[in-house]
């Protein structure tokens, strides 16, 4: 019986939480309350993924109204898996929270910071549970509103800019979203997910379902950042406080991604992809996106900038994935979600410890810090490995089903823009190995000591699952796969 | 021809208004102007969502003798969550406004961008 609120609860918990954190007293309270929340979540989320690891589903009733009339959560084994890294890379970012969020976050501010830093969590995962698409739109809207005023908490000026733009972008984005559900409502009466593959199967040439999807797929791109309405994501991950930077590189595209799936693929069915150019479009994007944000990183300046530009390139491989609307290629995609947010949480966890400790991130103030700063270095030499995909490495993994899903179509080109991704990776990588490590230090380094303890641990036990799911993929290629597989992308290829 | 342009007049509104309010925050400079813009947008997607409930000859979905007719209450009801997400979207959008002011001294995007740039 349990199992059935287990969906419930993971919502339900950190919204709760929220508006007490928010009255709890400035100091470390509020943070302790959020870390015992992330953790809760955590441990709800990987029980509910063993649940329905072996295919089944649980379906939670809101309110005791029956879909396709009230609003269903409906957990099978996607959602509990993007429910897990949302709620995993939550709980591990809030133990190296504490010092950075006392350094950029005034301590009036702090029990606020943490309401919204939950806020943020419950649109993330509302949207992972959810099996209503307005549900879906009200929960992206909550997590996006969160993340906006998160970002503004910014130390420098220009986080107000950066969070505005955003803000703009974002708010276009969900519009045109809800434009998409209205189109597609008026057309089958429904806003449940299942009901609504059901219900416009017969319907799949009218132009309505066409127009509406044509709105959902670019409000969703908006948000995923995919290339070319990536502009507004490398000023928003700079100029954010570094642990929002941390999450949200870590879990705000990858819902996105999960979205982009759910609906293409779960709502609309591949048999509408095919019918529809959409597939091209997804291979002509991420083939532009994989190379042009990546050759962009390399002309970066500022860790966090080439960091959020790689973002932009690694969401392209996803999207890529999508494109290829295989089940290997939906597996790769949803691997590399799972190992993206590994590499790119501690790459962004470093980047934050060398903020806390120089108070920039431009490569000018980072000459020969790596000496001086030997785990942070290490961590960022080892998580740009898996970046590059090197074997031995999680990222390798993706690379491979990636590999593996485009050369099973015979595509020449897409295995080939797979492989210059990973060289400009190792570009744009070098650059930060060069000016950490192979620079002369200047004076102003030599008195810099290696970051605190609170801020290298979580971020080497997300370097070492860079190394343990680099060796073990029964967890994300079993899960990934059987996720694939839910989404009925199989028929595609008879 | 005319049925389908009279006919479906609140839908040229709805379309009308989307695109004004989109060209505004595209080509506008001045953040208010962008949010206001942002606004119209939204509120042309509501007028969308009630244009889509409305049944003809419906009335008011309220239980009452001799009512057997009425629109469709969901997107009503969608409309009312819609309305309070992009009320919090204005908002959250001019407290940033106010804080850009009081960092910058200026509303106009270009001044802010010259301005970034002299850094």
């Amino acid at each position: 019986m349990i199992e059935q609120n287990l969906s419930l609860l993971l919502v339900v918990i950190p919204l709760l939480a929220a508006p007490v954190t928010a009255m709890l007293p400035a100091g470390r309270l509020p943070w302790l309350l959020t870390l015992i929340v992330t953790w809760t979540c955590l441990v709800i989320a990987g029980w509910q993924l063993s649940v329905v690891i072996d295919g089944s589903v649980i379906s939670y009733e809101l309110g005791g109204w029956a879909p396709p009339w009230g609003i269903e959560y409906r957990i099978d084994a996607m959602n509990a898996f993007v429910a897990l890294i949302l709620s995993g890379i939550a709980a591990i970012t809030l133990p190296y929270a504490l010092r950075t969020v006392e350094k950029d976050i005034p301590r009036h501010q702090t029990s606020f910071f943490y309401a919204l830093f939950l806020l943020c969590l419950v649109g993330l995962l509302g949207i992972a549970q959810t099996g209503d698409v307005f549900n879906l739109f009200v929960f992206l809207e909550i997590s996006s509103l969160s993340s906006y005023v998160l970002i503004a908490m910014g130390v420098q000026r220009r986080a107000l800019t950066a969070a505005f733009q955003y803000l703009i972008m974002g708010t276009i984005g969900a519009t045109f979203l809800l434009i998409g559900i209205g189109l597609v409502y008026a057309e089958t009466g429904t806003l449940n997910m299942v009901d609504l593959n059901l219900r416009l199967h017969p319907i799949l040439d009218h132009r309505t379902v066409h127009t509406g999807f044509a709105f959902i797929v670019v409000g969703i791109a908006l948000k995923l950042a995919l290339f070319p309405l990536h502009l507004w994501l490398p000023n928003a991950y700079k100029y954010a406080p570094s642990v929002i930077s941390v999450f949200l590189a870590a879990t705000a595209t990858k819902v996105a991604v999960y979205i982009m799936l759910r609906m293409v693929f779960g709502v609309f069915s591949n048999d509408f992809v095919r019918i529809t150019p959409t597939d091209h479009m997804f291979l002509l994007l991420g083939v532009f996106g994989v190379i042009l944000a990546s050759v962009a990183a390399i002309y970066q300046t500022d860790v966090k900038r080439l960091l959020a530009y790689s973002s932009v390139a690694q969401v392209s491989y996803m999207v890529l994935g999508m494109g290829l609307a295989s089940v290997l290629g939906i597996t790769a995609t949803l691997v590399h979600v799972f190992n993206h947010a590994l590499m790119k949480g501690a790459l962004f966890m470093a980047c934050g410890a060398l903020v806390y400790r120089v108070g920039s991130s431009q490569f000018d103030n980072l000459n020969g810090l790596g000496r001086q700063m030997p785990w942070t270095f290490s961590a960022i030499f080892i998580a740009g490995l898996s970046l590059i995909g090197i074997p031995g490495t999680a990222g390798f993994i993706s690379k491979w089903y990636f590999m593996l899903a485009a050369l099973e179509q015979q595509s020449w080109l897409i295995a080939l823009v797979i492989l210059l991704g990973s060289l400009l990776a190792v570009v744009y990588m070098w650059k930060i190995v060069e000016v950490m490590f192979l620079r002369p230090a200047s004076d102003t380094v030599a008195s810099v000591k290696e970051a605190p303890v609170s801020l290298l641990i979580p971020m080497w036990v997300l370097v070492i699952a860079n190394i343990y799911f680099g060796f073990n993929t029964e967890l994300t290629v079993n899960v990934a796969d059987s996720a694939a597989k839910l989404l009925g992308v199989a028929a595609y290829h008879e | 021809m005319i049925d389908i342009i009279v006919g479906h007049y609140n839908y040229w509104v709805v379309i009308f208004l989307m695109m004004a309010g989109f060209y505004t925050v595209i080509d506008r400079g001045n953040l208010i102007k962008k949010i206001a813009g942002l606004s119209i947008f939204q509120t042309s997607v509501f007028l969308l969502y009630i244009s889509i409930g409305y049944v003809s000859e419906g009335t008011t979905p309220i239980i009452a003798e001799g009512l057997t007719r009425y629109s469709n209450p969901l997107p009503h009801v969608l409309i009312l969550t819609a309305i309070v997400v992009g009320v919090s979207t204005t908002a959250l959008g001019l407290a940033l406004i106010v804080r850009i002011k009081e960092a910058y001294g200026t509303i106009e995007e270009d001044e802010i961008h010259d301005q970034d740039e002299s850094l």
